[in-house]
């Protein structure tokens, strides 16, 4: 049942031409507006916005209190917000809680900082086990805690939107925000990955 | 109410299968999806919660058996249809028209 990405049926392909020749023809789409959007979220917006905050949450004490009181509006601070991002919750890893994000129901995901949530994350064995079976699911992705740390799974809907504040790696004093930007992955964002030191 | 999409605890659904550095689109035609749905949503022709219900409301195999945009296209194309935006007929026909190599 693990669903990938099979190629579709030509058909498909086909149906998405024929409504959006048909949806130009009535005047409710520009196609140019479409490509923008399309550029914009394959190419502008992504993992990078959320290592960035991570990463100013590492250096300053200060913003990473804001982070965690108002999470939206500290995003905000750094340029990040709109669409699937109005409502932002971020929860930090401790040495003994281990936080995980997953969307039961759907995709939510936070758009504005790690962009569009990856096929695993939409796809049903994930949304499955994440709830049931979390550190067996965290194993798999190469995350092994020991007993005495306790997982939190948090189930995103549509209207809040969660983000983890991974632990900063040891052996990173003196690096500066954009080289610890730089060590932080969207799977460390989800849960299911630490930082791993440099 | 329940339904297919209500995934949390449900058994049989196999592993995890992360690819590695995944593009954030497979095909051209989940593009189009992405932006048409960002286009009519942006449009105000449904709401998000339209937009998930017509997820919902899918047959359980065929939900499980499509991938993630083909759920997007299903509920775009199943709210323009109910909303009178479009018809079934037109989409049918221009469809058939382009896969004759019309335009």
């Amino acid at each position: 049942m693990a669903h990938r990405h099979t190629a579709p049926p030509s058909d498909t392909a086909l149906r998405v031409k024929a409504l959006e020749s048909l949806l130009v023809e009535k005047g409710l789409v520009d196609p140019k507006a479409l490509d923008e959007v399309i550029d914009t979220y394959e190419n502008k917006v992504g993992p990078r916005n959320g290592a960035k905050v991570v990463a100013r949450a590492w250096v300053n004490p200060d913003y990473k209190a804001r982070l965690l009181d108002d999470g939206t509006a500290a995003i905000a601070e750094l340029g990040f917000s709109g669409v699937q991002g109005e409502d932002m919750v971020v929860i930090e890893n401790k040495p003994k809680v281990h936080n995980l994000l997953v969307c039961t129901l759907c995709s939510c995901y936070p758009w504005p900082t790690l962009g569009l949530p990856p096929v695993w994350y939409k796809a049903a064995p994930y949304r499955a086990r994440a709830v049931s079976d979390p550190r067996g699911v965290l194993k798999e992705f190469g995350v092994t805690l020991a007993d005495d740390v306790e997982v939190r799974v948090w189930d995103s809907t549509a209207e809040l939107r969660y983000m983890v504040l991974p632990e900063r790696p040891g052996g990173t004093d003196g690096m500066s925000e954009a080289e610890l930007a730089a060590l932080v992955t969207r799977d460390a964002m989800i849960g299911t990955a630490k930082v791993a030191a440099p | 109410m329940n339904g297919i999409h209500d995934l949390g605890g449900m058994h049989g659904m196999g592993p995890v299968d992360p690819e590695r550095n995944e593009p954030v689109f497979h095909e051209e035609w989940e593009r189009r999806v992405f932006g048409l749905m960002i286009a009519t949503f942006g449009g105000g022709h449904y709401n998000v919660d339209e937009f998930r219900h017509g997820i919902e409301r899918m047959d359980p195999a065929h939900y499980l058996t499509t991938s993630y945009y083909e759920h997007w296209l299903h509920t775009v194309e199943t709210l323009l249809i109910e909303k009178g935006t479009i018809t079934r007929k037109e989409l049918d026909a221009r469809q058939a028209k382009l896969a004759k190599g019309g335009s």
